[in-house]
C-alpha cells in the first residue's frame, strides 16, 4: 500500500518547522513505527535526513512512542499507543498528518522527538514512597481492600507517555499527575504522605508551565490507558484538604 | 507565602474560585429567575414592582448585591487569567484540529464568558441603574420599573439579543456545573449521575425561564 506522509520536521525547538510529504510503500501488517522506520531507510538511501521520533518497546508499555497523527495522540484508536497502531488500519493512497506533541513544557528535540521532563520532574517531586520496605514482608500483611486496589492498579497503568498533555486543549498535566498522585496515595504505603505528594507534585506541575484543567474529557478520551478522570477529582480534593487542613506546607 | 496565597495561585486553586463563585451564581440565578416570573401576573406589573421596591431596599439584599458584584469581577478575571495562561501554555495548534473528544461548550467557555459579562453589563444599565438612579415614575407608591421592562421587551431586537444571551447562560451552564463539582472532588459514583443531570436541568430551566418571558411579553404587548 502507498502512503502519502505530511510530516513534520523541525531541527530544533529554536528552529521554524513545516511540513514535509513523502511518500511510502508499506504493507498492512507494519505498525505505525515500522511505516516510519521504511521512511526513514529510503531518506537515508536518498542521504537525507531521516525523521527523529522516539521508541523503545514498542509493546504499548514504555509511552515513548510520542506523536500526533491525525490530530489524536498515538492516532485515531483507542486504548492504543503509536507502536500499537497498524497500517491495516489505513487505506491504500490515503494521508496521514504526523505533528510532535505539542505543548509549551515539552519542548521540540528534533522533528517529532519532544523533550518530557518535566514529568520526571514532577514525578521527582512526591511521586514516590521514601520509607524503608525493610526485609521480605508476608503478603497478607498488610491488608487492602479489593476495590481500592483495583482503583489504584487502574491509575498505575498510566505509561508517562505525555497523549494527555499533547490532547488538552489547555495543554494540562492534570491527568498524568492525578494518575500518579492516585496509585500511590490510595495505598496503605502511600498515604503517609499523601499531602506531602499531593502538594509537591500539583507545585512542580504549576512551575513546568503546564495548563489549567478545564474539565473536558479530551486527556481521557486519548489515554491509551484509559486513565479515568475520576482520578483529577481525587486529586483535586487531596490537594484541598492538604492546602487547607494539613500540617504540612 | 502564606498557605491561602499560595493555594489561590496554584491551578487548582484557581479553579475552586471559579467553581463555589459559579454555583453561588446558580442559586443567585434562580432567585432573579423567580422574582422574574411575576412579569408574568396580568397585575399590570404591581406584584413585580413590589418585588423589585423590597430587593432594592433590603438591606440583607443590598449585602448580597455587592457581594454579588464582588464574586462575578472575581469569576471573571480569574477566568481570564486561566484562559491566558491554558491558551500560552498550549502554544502552536495542531495543523489537524480535532473536536470530537470534546464538547461545544467545554471549549468555549471563555467566549460564552464574555458574552454574558457583554450582556450583564448592558443589562445592569437598562435595569439595575434605572431602578436604582433614573426616574421611572410610580405606580403604587412604589418606582415603575415593570413598565421599563415592557418597553424594553416590545423591541424585537431586544427580545432576540436577550434570548440569545440566555441560550449562552444556558450552554455556559451546561459545562459549569457539573464541572464545578468535578474540580471541587465532589465525585462519588453514587451521585455524579443526579449532579450531572440536575446540571443539564438546571441549564435547560433557567435558559427557558429567563427566555420565555420577554417572548410572552413580546407577544402579548
Amino acid at each position: 500500500m502507498k502512503l502519502n506522509l505530511k510530516i513534520w520536521r523541525q531541527k530544533n525547538n529554536n528552529a521554524k518547522g513545516h511540513f514535509e510529504t513523502h511518500v511510502v510503500e508499506a504493507n498492512e501488517h507494519m505498525s505505525f513505527l515500522e511505516m516510519l522506520d521504511v521512511l526513514n531507510q529510503n531518506l537515508l538511501e536518498d542521504g537525507k535526513e531521516p525523521v527523529a521520533y522516539e521508541h523503545d518497546c514498542r509493546e504499548g508499555i514504555c509511552g515513548a512512542c510520542s506523536m500526533v497523527i491525525d490530530g489524536h495522540p498515538h492516532g485515531p484508536n483507542e486504548r492504543t499507543t503509536t507502536c500499537q497502531l497498524h497500517m491495516r488500519f489505513y487505506k491504500d493512497g490515503q494521508t496521514i498528518t504526523v505533528e510532535p506533541f505539542r505543548a509549551k513544557a515539552f519542548p521540540i528535540i528534533k522533528d517529532l522527538a519532544v523533550d518530557r521532563s518535566s514529568f520526571d520532574r514532577i514525578i521527582q517531586s512526591g511521586g514516590f514512597i521514601s520509607v524503608n520496605t525493610g526485609g521480605p514482608r508476608d503478603a497478607n500483611d498488610i491488608l487492602i481492600d479489593k476495590d481500592t486496589v483495583e482503583l489504584a492498579m487502574d491509575a498505575a497503568a498510566c505509561i508517562g507517555c505525555g497523549a494527555c498533555v499533547a490532547a488538552c486543549p489547555n495543554g494540562a498535566a492534570m491527568l498524568f499527575t492525578a494518575a500518579k498522585v492516585s496509585h500511590l496515595n490510595l495505598l496503605p504505603q502511600g498515604k503517609l504522605e499523601k499531602d506531602k505528594r499531593a502538594l509537591g507534585m500539583v507545585r512542580q506541575m504549576d512551575k513546568e508551565g503546564f495548563g489549567n484543567c478545564t474539565n473536558l474529557g479530551a486527556c481521557e478520551a486519548e489515554c491509551p490507558k484509559g486513565i479515568s478522570l475520576i482520578n483529577i477529582a481525587m486529586m483535586n480534593k487531596n490537594y484541598l484538604s492538604a492546602s487547607i487542613l494539613s500540617d504540612k506546607d | 507565602m502564606s498557605w491561602l496565597s499560595k493555594l489561590f495561585t496554584s491551578s487548582i486553586g484557581r479553579k475552586v474560585i471559579m467553581s463555589l463563585t459559579g454555583l453561588f451564581f446558580v442559586l443567585f440565578l434562580l432567585v432573579h429567575l423567580l422574582g422574574n416570573l411575576q412579569l408574568l401576573h396580568a397585575d399590570g406589573g404591581k406584584a413585580f414592582n413590589h418585588y423589585a421596591d423590597f430587593m432594592a431596599h433590603n438591606g440583607f439584599i443590598q449585602g448580597m448585591s455587592w457581594i454579588m458584584k464582588f464574586l462575578f469581577g472575581l469569576h471573571a478575571i480569574v477566568g481570564l487569567i486561566l484562559w491566558r495562561q491554558n491558551a500560552s501554555a498550549k502554544g502552536q495548534k495542531y495543523a489537524v484540529k480535532v473536536t470530537d473528544n470534546t464538547s461545544f461548550a467545554g471549549r468555549n467557555m471563555i467566549w460564552l464568558g464574555i458574552l454574558i459579562l457583554v450582556f450583564l453589563i448592558l443589562h445592569m444599565g437598562d435595569f439595575w441603574f434605572q431602578m436604582h438612579y433614573g426616574d421611572l415614575g410610580e405606580m403604587d407608591g412604589v418606582k415603575d420599573l415593570a413598565k421599563l421592562v415592557a418597553i424594553k421587551f416590545s423591541s424585537p431586537i431586544y427580545v432576540g439579543w436577550y434570548v440569545f444571551s440566555m441560550i449562552v447562560l444556558g450552554i455556559h451552564l451546561w459545562h459549569g456545573f457539573e464541572s464545578a463539582f468535578q474540580t471541587l472532588g465532589a465525585r462519588h459514583p453514587k451521585y455524579d449521575g443526579f449532579v450531572a443531570a440536575l446540571g443539564k436541568i438546571l441549564s435547560v430551566v433557567i435558559a427557558l425561564g429567563f427566555a420565555i418571558i420577554p417572548i410572552i411579553m413580546y407577544l402579548n404587548h
